[in-house]
């Protein structure tokens, strides 16, 4: 019996030594600590900045790229002009975007708007029918299967082949350019829609069989919530195609627009204007798309 | 007339030769085969077997989520034919909507249940709905997370919003299908204590499905034990024959709780011992 407390007893005596000595080891610790979170610190920074070059040098690299092959193709072909020139022009045409000097020669801005104006009525037509089709699609098996074999048919076919008959019934350049673009965007929001609507989980419509709810429930308080990010990737297909399409379309039809001013200019043999308008276009695509991405963004629920 | 609501109350929820077979994509599958089964009104009753036998199937039956291939369901005196508020259902992944708060989830039921006129009862008014689920999130001791998504909170918590949510509804029968086998034991054995206050308070029958032996003979006033599929059915019914309120440490010791308890293991693996899967 005393040998075992005396043991103990040691045992005790042990461990109040090993903790005099952690503590020791701690506060030596504790020093060190510091002077590593002063290089720490500075460390970060460095790590910080090293990272926003890796984040930066790769598609400063690409651009670059794209100026050097550019220049290097203008010196062989004299009639193309190099980024050089490009950029004198443009820094010339943007200083008066808004000028207007009779239908046929408005400024850059002018264009660009009426373009926009055009993807806006087109899309936003599309938006309006796509959206609730796609709902009724996925939420319906019959009229999923009935109307499969039309969307097949008709959606790979080329957007200006619908052109023709846009002029026939509208008999109008602009309504038929507006009629280009609803039926080329509406494809992606039905079919995202429907795909979203028919991925909508079992257990949440057990939910809503067992808690009886309405239609108009079901729509808004569970396929709608769970549809929106689907719905959002259609919408960005969708105005990514009808930005897209709508040079193609203004250079058949004429007009104000982006796509016309790019033909006129070619009719002028401006080949900076074409290639500003180039370059115009694509920053209005991205713009488009990155407005269209924060706004799903918001609209996320997770 | 009384002794008609005697023989209701005695046959609450009624299932008279049904069977269930499934088409899919290799043909007719016989899933229950003749399940005759009656519950008292306000018994709780657990269906255990091994997985795959089609004890989910009788409930979602009992729901109205599926519609038996021959035979006959009743609930207090009516046939059963499609789902309903008066047999809600705690499903096994709680099956909270994401995009809703737990307040929002629990209140989506009770708006349902008692915003909407049915008969001659009035509807009620936002605010007698609200203290409802309250009430009801109260009622799981939840009301500090309330407003959180589920998303935000533990796995125990969200199934004890989904039982909320049913029990909001105030159904004649709470079908529970699984509703504590995602959860871990700790939890599970806290929501288990919990579960049979709020079902002695509210007095409402209950069918629950599960896996648990242990879980099966706490809760249940009656176990029913069913054959393995395909063509499952009703192998034994157990009564649990123990006085309430139950506590889970003295049942431990309890001789007889520890005989029901190997009842269930023997008829599981002995008699119906499921072949190696």
């Amino acid at each position: 019996m005393t040998a075992i407390s005396i043991s103990n007893g040691a045992a005790m005596a042990n461990t109040t030594s090993n903790q005099v000595t952690t503590k020791e080891v701690a506060s030596n610790n504790e020093v060190v600590a510091i002077n590593e979170v002063t290089k720490q610190e500075s460390s970060h920074i460095g790590l910080q900045v090293r990272s926003f070059f890796k984040w930066i040098l790769p598609p400063m690299f690409g651009i670059l790229m794209l100026l050097a092959i550019w220049t290097l193709i203008s010196h062989q072909t004299p009639s193309l002009p190099g980024p050089l020139k490009t950029w004198h022009s443009a820094v010339e045409l943007f200083s008066d975007p808004f000028y207007d000097h009779g239908p046929n020669d408005k400024g850059v801005g002018w264009n660009i708007l009426a373009s926009l104006q055009r993807v806006a009525l087109g899309f936003g037509l599309a938006a309006l029918v796509g959206i609730p089709m796609g709902f009724i699609i996925g939420r319906f098996e019959f009229v999923a299967r009935m109307c499969a074999p039309v969307i097949s048919l008709l959606r790979p076919v080329s957007p200006l082949a619908w052109l023709p008959i846009g002029l026939l019934v509208f008999k109008a350049a602009n309504p038929a350019a507006i009629w280009v673009i609803f039926i080329s965007a509406v494809w992606p929001m039905i079919i995202n829609t429907a795909v979203g609507v028919s991925k909508v989980p079992q257990d949440y419509m057990n939910v809503a069989k067992v808690l009886n709810l309405s239609e108009w429930k079901i729509v808004t308080k569970i396929l709608f919530p769970f549809v929106l990010p689907y719905m959002m990737t259609g919408v960005r297909l969708s105005i990514g195609v009808a930005w897209l399409v709508i040079v193609a379309a203004e250079m058949l039809t004429g007009g104000v627009g982006i796509g016309f001013w790019v033909w006129d200019e070619w009719n002028n043999l401006n080949v900076e204007h074409i290639i500003i308008a180039i370059f115009v276009v694509g920053i209005v695509g991205l713009l488009l798309e990155f407005v269209l991405t924060q706004i799903a963004k918001r609209f996320s629920y997770e | 007339m009384e002794k008609v609501e005697k023989a209701n109350a005695e046959r609450y929820v009624q299932l008279e030769n049904v069977d269930m077979t499934f088409t899919t994509k290799k043909g007719a599958f016989n899933a229950l085969k003749k399940i005759n089964l009656s519950i008292k009104e306000g018994e709780f009753i657990s269906i255990i077997g091994h997985s795959g036998c089609g004890k989910s199937t009788v409930l979602n039956l009992i729901a109205g989520l599926l519609q038996p291939t021959e035979g006959l369901l009743f609930c207090a005196g009516r046939e059963i034919s499609g789902p309903g508020p008066e047999r809600a259902v705690v499903f096994q992944n709680h099956s909270l909507l994401p995009w809703l708060t737990c307040f929002e989830n629990v209140y989506l039921a009770v708006e349902r249940v008692f915003g909407s006129r049915h008969g001659s009862e009035t509807r009620e008014s936002k605010a007698q709905l609200e203290a409802r689920t309250h009430a009801a999130i109260e009622l799981v001791g939840l009301s500090h997370s309330k407003d959180k998504r589920p998303n935000e909170i533990s796995g125990g918590m969200k199934q004890r919003v989904g039982i909320a949510r049913a029990l909001a509804m105030e159904p004649k029968v709470l079908l529970l299908d699984e509703p504590f086998g995602a959860l871990d034991a700790l939890t599970r054995a806290n929501l288990q204590d919990e579960l049979m206050k709020i079902m002695a308070k509210s007095g409402c029958t209950a069918v629950m499905v599960t896996h648990d032996v242990d879980e099966a003979i706490l809760l249940s006033d009656r176990v029913v034990m069913m054959t393995n599929g395909p063509s499952a059915g009703i192998g034994e019914i157990l009564e649990v024959n123990l006085g309430r309120p139950r506590a889970r440490l003295a049942l431990a010791e309890d001789s007889d709780y520890n005989h029901l308890r190997s009842e269930v293991l023997r008829f599981l693996y002995e008699r119906h011992a499921q072949k190696a899967a």
